[in-house]
């Protein structure tokens, strides 16, 4: 096991190295130049660059720019908040969309599982039809297009939740990005519980749990949900992705200063911000790699069918 | 209870005995035809698809407007009137002054174009983008993964470890980097569909090649001297095909779905082009004045949405046949 997790430790720390230096690169050697303005003379070019460092060799930047990171600074904004340090805007921003983000993985995991654990029981009966209705819903309208709709409704037609995100009532103002946002999760993880349900529920050791005379509610906590729940974390890693992704339009469309709407003002703004892309894209993939980790790792810790077969490979 | 029927009478000479009709041999593909055509969510799958395609394709070439022209009229004093935010209306109607005998079934946008035209004109643009790039998608990806597959070794690990990196940087970073470097538009939104699908595609390929690469037809076709690219695109590419194409089913919605995001934040479709994402974002804007606005790209979207994923899961049905006796 502690083989496993080293191997996948180290893994990710190199993927995310890469992706650091690719990411670095890429942006460095992007046509166009900072200075590139009429009022300013070569003298003054010459002298910016070398008192940012731009004209130093590419690795050496990236070093530099790493030890600047080991220091647990992102280094200064170009445009986007006029060359202020970028820390403290990204904790803030990021503080809000974790807050968010977990609301709705939470509310997401709860009702998709009911949902997911209703169908399979009702299986063939009307409350099936209607959470397949549910989820089929979640996967063909994007978390933002319903956002739209609850805000139009629940904000604008009838004034029960704030229109834009307000900081100081956070409750009722995360109501409504919260749910948009669980509505994706809802709709995976209960067409996957149910399935996972249907077959563990006809598996042999549950029809032997039924002869020896186990019936109704301990019958499903004890052997159906434990075996059918495992698979499940498994999906959970792809929905944290989906959650950026639709995060991004969602604080777009209700005003959250989070890291979605950050990434939205340094791309699709005025002018791009170089330094702002690379912080944002490292954060990201930090975040990601770091969650693809843990549920490797949980999983393994699960299921030792995996850490088993990992041994013999690679 | 068997009742004989008149056709059991005649004498047997007469039938056609070269034709078995009880045990007649079917084609794998015939059969999954059939399956899938009995499947009623599969073939409301593709009677939606159907009909958006048919108006994507013809309603903006019959319709009387263009889709990016402002239409406006001028009064007998000759001023000029455009039909700004006009609600939904058919001919004749008494209550509006100057455009009471033009029809605008969805209405005209804030500019004052025809939203029927440009609905129709960005679901066109939305498939394009989607197939353009799903069909680059499948062909890199297959290939990448049954190359993978089928050397093993070294290739493969080099490979696969390629894949896991290029796998593990998020969406969201790569559309952004790309966004930098492009100008926005379609360009930008097929480019970052080609760096984020293929992956899952050439999974898949790999996986199926994995599998395929052990049958005994893969030796026949080695031991008559078939080199490797004869025996990875003619005889397991075929067969691997099934699986792909039901990946391709669920790739389209993801691609038109990434249009809409990226169009709606604002680094994919520039006007006055217009995709479904952008139709969206359009009406979002105006949401509080014209509500009628955002209705139909919205309808366009998850009616695609749905049925493509319904075509996807009927054919994965369909499919799970041979899957099973893998």
């Amino acid at each position: 096991m502690t083989k496993y997790i080293t191997k996948r430790i180290f893994m990710s720390a190199l993927t995310l190295f890469i992706i650091i230096f690719v990411l670095f690169v890429l942006i460095r050697i992007m046509p166009g130049d900072p200075f590139s303005v009429e009022r300013m003379s070569a003298e003054m070019i010459l002298q910016k660059r070398e008192e940012l460092g731009l004209n130093k060799p590419i690795l050496v930047q990236f070093v530099d720019y790493l030890s600047l990171l080991a220091s647990g600074s992102f280094g200064n904004g170009t445009s986007l908040y006029n060359g202020a340090p970028i820390k403290p805007i990204l904790t803030t921003c990021l503080m809000n969309s974790f807050k968010i983000g977990v609301l709705s993985i939470l509310f997401g995991t709860a009702v998709g599982l009911t949902i997911g654990i209703v169908a399979a029981l009702n299986r063939g009966k009307f409350l099936d039809g209607l959470c397949t209705l549910v989820s089929i819903l979640g996967v063909c309208i994007p978390s933002y297009v319903f956002m739209i709709f609850l805000q139009y409704t629940f904000a604008y037609k009838i004034p029960f939740f704030p229109y834009f995100f307000d900081p100081s009532k956070f409750l009722t103002s995360a109501v409504m990005p919260a749910m948009s946002l669980s509505l994706f999760a809802i709709s995976t993880i209960a067409r996957f519980t149910r399935n996972e349900m249907l077959e563990v529920l006809n598996s042999d050791y549950v029809k032997l749990a039924e002869a020896k005379g186990l019936y109704g509610f301990e019958l499903i906590r004890k052997h159906v949900l434990r075996n059918a729940l495992i698979p499940i974390v498994t999906v959970i890693a792809p929905l944290v992705v989906d959650l950026l992704t639709g995060a991004m339009v969602i604080e777009k469309i209700y005003g959250i200063n989070g890291v979605g709407k950050l990434m939205v003002d340094a791309i699709a703004g005025q002018g791009v911000d170089y330094n702002y892309v690379l912080a944002l894209g490292i954060v990201f993939s930090a975040l990601y790699i770091g969650a693809m980790l843990v549920l490797d790792i949980l999983y393994g810790i699960i299921d030792p069918r995996i850490r088993l077969t990992a041994k013999e490979g690679f | 209870m068997y009742t004989p029927q008149k056709d059991d009478f005649n004498f047997i000479a007469e039938r056609n005995l070269d034709v078995d009709e009880n045990f007649a041999s079917q084609g794998y593909w015939k059969g999954v035809a059939v399956h899938f055509l009995r499947n009623k969510f599969a073939v409301t799958g593709v009677i939606l698809v159907s009909i958006i395609i048919f108006f994507a394709l013809f309603a903006p070439v019959v319709s009387s407007y263009n889709y990016d022209e402002i239409v406006s009229v001028t009064n007998s004093s000759g001023k000029e009137f455009i039909a700004k935010s006009l609600g939904p209306q058919i001919g004749a109607s008494e209550s509006q002054d100057f455009f009471a005998d033009r029809t605008f079934l969805f209405g005209t946008d804030d500019m004052g174009r025809d939203l029927w035209t440009r609905t129709w004109q960005g679901a066109r643009v939305s498939l394009i983008i989607a197939f353009v790039a799903i069909l680059i998608d499948m062909i890199v990806g297959t290939s990448y993964g049954l190359i993978s597959g089928y050397f093993g070794g070294l290739v493969d690990n080099a490979l696969q470890r390629f894949i896991e990196i290029a796998g593990s940087i998020p969406t969201l970073v790569i559309i952004s980097i790309l966004a930098i470097f492009m100008e926005k538009g379609i360009g930008l939104v097929i480019a970052s569909l080609l760096l984020t699908e293929w992956i899952g595609m050439s999974k898949i390929a790999r996986a199926e090649c994995l599998k395929l690469k052990e049958r005994e037809y893969v030796l026949a076709s080695r031991t008559l001297g078939a080199g490797n690219f004869h025996i990875i695109f003619k005889q397991i590419l075929p067969n691997a095909i099934g699986p792909i194409i039901t990946q391709v089913m669920f790739s389209i919605p993801v691609a038109i779905f990434t249009e809409a995001f990226l169009s709606f934040v604002g680094v994919g479709i520039v006007l006055p082009q217009c995709s479904i994402g952008s139709l969206i974002e359009a009406g979002f804007n105006n949401i509080t004045i014209l509500p009628y606005q955002i209705l139909p790209p919205i309808s366009v979207l998850a009616l695609l949405m749905l049925g493509f994923n319904l075509i996807g899961d009927g054919f994965r049905e369909a499919l799970a046949p041979k899957l099973e006796d893998m």
